[in-house]
């Protein structure tokens, strides 16, 4: 089931269907769609990062040109609108659910970071309700605010919410101490490091936009949204939020302009417009400002880690100890409790034989804006403690960093890791020994020495990451507190004529599902793939779905489709045995043809639909009609995506800026079903890793809590001229327990690349540790303090 | 208050009332139905909304509707051919997957036309120059660079 497919479209690098309309203006994202009638939504927002507030004088905004309506928090308690929900209750290490202050959808009585929502104007025109929010007065009574995830549990601090006076939400642990401090204590080498993963915020191009219809007449809501997972963000909206019933509201995420993590939650923007929607009774359209993006889209990793590795004289990892704080912002996001745990402290093995792992996690809340899962989510931030703890300690016991790394890799498969996963397969060192060719280590030394004759310092660093994806088998992800299943859902739709339309609950925002879900359909069934067109994003034409985050459309959806095609050919042999006056287990299907076992009686697939939806000459009596199934599959395990990257940089020490010359990233996602695609995804991973390492990161001044990285002057997202062009291959281990023997390629890039590119600065630079952002201030002082030192 | 305005946009003649504060980007979007131009931010950073006004590439963020009076405007709903067929560059962003999400891909063309148009041999470093000041979130920039390289020879017919 898991041999390399030879067949017409699976492993091609089939041209994208969805790019005709996007290279012609034809999109349709949300702020695209406007309806006859529609309002328009500004949300008043908080300039305090924390503030009591005493009073909303509302009389001046109200009689302002254009007015419809304004809501405040008290609107929506009155109404009994909830607060926004999360989607997965962490335990704490006393057995204690995890602290989950309310998240209001509009401010009650306090507002917790910059850009809170106060309150909602809905207007005219957009400039008009811009104009009456600027007339509502609120008289807030400033609070002293706290940023830094590592000052949240200081005694004396500003407390963010009442009843949690110590701010912190859970600590967590994964491991056994006792097991971990015994091989410590026994340890010939322990590499100890402490650093900051610095916060990120997503940025997707398109920001966030919401239109919300009611229809009185059926007493119905149509929203479009942003969004990356429609049918989750309909149920926890209806369900917990608004109590509406689920089938009167319909979601749709029409084209998405990138997500990465940030469009997976429920906001509260869209819920406060579709429940205002019936209130004024007319559409009302909401788009985010980039600057309102960068206030209130969930931001990024914010960890700050102390991690050590005990090796024995040989090399061997013996143990390893982490301790994290993980900021939690001020209010819980969707997922945001999960990633710090199960997407995180799970990942500490990487690709080693590690024996004991011990991993505590104390998440806080501070005066920021919510952290959730972007692209990688948690797994870049494990990723980055493993593969620069694993780098640090080969420098310190003189051991090639390859070298240590082939010493410690696993390589029995299946494996049991001692922070719970269970590796089906892999093989670590054909991506590594693959990189370091591609890479052209070898040439490295003679590169560095040319570098140094020109002034400049080179460096090497290698990153040799594993994630889990393909979330997630429901059962498991239960038991660790997920409020919700991670199945997915697939429909193929014969046509009468022969072509087939494809619904699944996967969600395209980049990824190019039109495009690689209709290869595999096509191959499968026999058919041209211009014959398959597939539709997603809309809850009122899809079957409930999960949608798309955590590298889990191809190995959850895709599956779910492959089972939907196995249905579709099993009824397809019924229908050809009649045609053909056979039975069932006589006929085979191969390239879209129904034959009789060893004769040359056929019927095409295209034949059996026809016969399926004009049924003259069909079995009534034992078949229904209709060529058209849906299957939902719930994966057995995750997958097991790894492979080695390898960043080669050159810094010019009189500036401090450091080029990233090489990069190299071999990695093995299964089988691949379009390569170009696979490629696309991993130079995009790459870019976001690399502007972790060098060029992004998110600033709350500690006093005042005002974000300073607010726009695009300010906060630093890679460009063009930031980046190389990159060297990227694929090794296949097929993935043992899905269908088409894929794993995920979405998030790769993210998770391996910062730590190469801090392990290959490092290297330059002769420092143990440098804090990302790597930026030309950061190295030029590095050089200069340690020049100093050497006098 | 409302202004009255006349410009070409893609070839055609439009008028349009505006309310002065009113965009380029907005008028076009809004009052024009022409939804491929995007806007991605609102300091003049992100290129979404790159169009061609008298032949130069510009932000329609960073020019107000009023100021284009007069102007011809081309958006990337009009550099297709009148029968459907692709502009090279178009073409040649999709035969190298020089786009993903789509959405800064409008303005992200737009420029490139107008890059190669001024280097009509653009070097890899060239290309990364020209484009600094058009983000994508989704590429790397990887392909967008190849496909601009392979649009400059396409232009050349």
């Amino acid at each position: 089931m898991n041999a390399p497919y030879s067949s017409a479209y699976i492993g091609q690098s089939v041209k994208r269907k969805e790019d005709q309309r996007f290279l012609t203006g034809g999109g349709t994202y949300t702020d695209d769609v406007a309806v006859a009638n529609q309002t328009h939504a500004y949300f008043l927002r908080s300039p305090h990062a924390h503030a009591k507030i005493k009073n909303i004088d509302l009389a001046k905004a109200h009689v302002a040109p254009g007015v419809v309506a304004i809501f405040t928090g008290a609107d929506l308690a009155t109404a009994k609108v909830g607060g926004l929900p999360c989607g997965w209750l962490i335990t704490d290490v006393n057995g204690q659910p995890m602290k989950e202050p309310p998240h209001p959808c509009l401010a009650q009585g306090k507002v917790r970071h910059v850009g809170d929502q106060v309150a909602v104007v809905i207007a005219e025109t957009l400039n008009q309700a811009k104009d009456a929010a600027a007339l509502i007065e609120v008289d807030y009574e400033a609070l002293p605010a706290i940023v830094n995830a590592a000052d949240a549990r200081k005694p004396g601090v500003a407390v963010v919410h009442d009843g949690v006076n110590d701010n912190t939400c859970y600590v967590w642990s994964i491991g056994t101490q006792d097991t971990v401090d015994k091989a410590f204590a026994s340890a010939k080498h322990v590499t100890t490091l402490e650093f900051a993963n610095n916060r990120l915020i997503p940025n997707a191009i398109e920001p966030r936009a919401a239109l919300a219809q009611y229809a009185r007449g059926d007493d119905s809501y149509t929203l479009h949204v942003t969004s990356q997972n429609p049918h989750v963000e309909r149920l926890l909206m209806t369900a917990f939020v608004l109590g509406l019933p689920e089938h009167k509201v319909r979601v749709i995420a029409p084209d998405v302009g990138g997500g990465f993590g940030s469009k997976i939650y429920l906001y509260a923007e869209e819920t406060v417009i579709t429940w205002a929607s019936r209130r004024v009774n007319r559409p009302i359209k909401w788009t985010c400002e980039r600057a309102e993006s960068f206030l209130t889209d969930a931001h990024g990793r914010d960890h700050v880690t102390k991690a050590e590795l005990a090796l024995d004289k040989n090399g061997k990892f013996l143990a390893m100890r982490v301790h994290t704080t993980a900021n939690m912002g001020a209010y819980l996001s969707t997922f945001a409790s999960c990633i710090p745990t199960i997407l995180y402290a799970t990942l500490l093995a990487g690709q080693y034989t590690t024996p004991a792992i011990y991993c505590e996690v104390t998440a806080v809340f501070t005066n920021t804006a919510p952290v959730d899962a972007y692209r990688g989510a948690g797994r870049p931030e494990a990723t980055y403690v493993v593969e620069r703890l694993v780098e640090t300690a080969a420098r310190e016991m003189g051991i090639s960093p390859a070298e240590l790394r082939r010493r410690n890799f696993i390589t029995q498969f299946p494996y049991q890791t001692p922070v719970a996963l269970c590796y089906d397969i892999g093989n670590y060192d054909a991506t590594l020994t693959a990189a370091m060719k591609l890479a052209d280590v070898a040439g490295f030394e003679a590169r560095r020495k040319q570098a140094a004759d020109r002034g400049k310092l080179r460096g090497l660093g290698y990153s040799t990451y594993i994630e889990a994806c393909g979330l997630a088998p429901s059962n498991i992800a239960g038991a660790l507190g997920a409020r919700a299943g991670l199945f997915e859902a697939g429909e193929i739709r014969f046509h009468p004529t022969g072509s087939v339309t494809v619904f699944t609950g996967s969600h395209s925002h980049g990824q190019g599902h039109e495009t690689t879900f209709a290869q595999v359909v096509a191959d499968k069934l026999g058919i041209p793939v211009e014959n398959v067109d597939v539709v997603h994003g809309d809850t009122g034409r899809i079957p409930f779905g999960m949608g798309t985050y955590g590298s889990r459309s191809i190995a959850v959806g895709g599956s779910a489709i492959m089972k939907a095609i196995d249905k579709i050919i099993a009824k397809g042999k019924k229908i050809a045995a009649h045609l053909l006056e056979s039975t069932d287990d006589n006929i085979e299907f191969r390239g879209g043809v129904f034959t009789v076992t060893g004769t040359d009686r056929k019927k095409t697939i295209a034949e059996v639909a026809f016969a399926a939806y004009v049924p003259h000459n069909y079995p009534l009596d034992k078949l229904e009609p209709g060529l058209n199934e849906t299957a939902f599959y719930d994966p057995t395990n995750f997958t097991y995506p790894a492979g080695s990257h390898i960043c080669e940089v050159e810094i010019d020490p009189q500036t401090g800026v450091t080029k990233v010359v090489n990069f190299t990233a071999v990695d093995d996602f299964g089988n691949v079903i379009n390569p170009m695609i696979v490629e696309g995804q991993v130079h995009g991973g790459l870019a976001q890793g690399i502007g972790q390492a060098l060029l992004e990161g998110c600033v709350y001044d500690t006093e005042s809590g005002q974000l300073l990285t607010g726009s695009y002057m300010d906060y630093a997202m890679p460009r063009a001229d930031d980046l190389p062009s990159f060297k990227v291959d694929t090794k296949v281990t097929a993935c043992t327990h899905n269908p088409l023997g894929v794993k995920g390629c979405g998030e790769a890039g993210a998770i391996g690349a910062p730590a190469a590119v801090i392990n290959a600065i490092t290297d330059a630079l002769g420092v143990k540790d440098i804090a990302m952002p790597a930026t030309s201030e950061k190295v030029w002082r590095a050089l200069n303090s340690k020049g100093k030192k050497a006098k | 208050m409302t202004l009255s305005i006349s410009l070409t946009v893609n070839g055609k003649a439009v008028t349009a009332d505006v309310d002065p504060r009113t965009l380029l980007a907005q008028l076009l979007r809004e009052q024009l139905q022409l939804t491929g131009t995007h806007i991605g931010c609102d300091t003049a950073q992100c290129g979404a909304c790159t169009v061609h006004l008298d032949g130069r590439a510009v932000k329609a963020c960073n020019i107000l509707a009023v100021q284009a009076q007069g102007a011809n405007v081309t958006t990337i709903e009009g550099i297709s051919e009148p029968n459907g067929d692709l502009h090279p560059m178009q073409a040649a962003f999709r035969e190298h997957h020089g786009l993903q999400c789509g959405f800064c891909t409008p303005g992200m063309v737009m420029n490139a036309i107008e890059l190669v148009q001024k280097h009509p041999n653009p070097s890899e470093d060239t290309v990364r120059a020209g484009i600094e000041g058009n983000l994508c979130r989704c590429t790397g920039y990887h392909n967008i660079v190849k496909a601009i390289i392979a649009g400059a020879a396409g232009m050349k017919g």
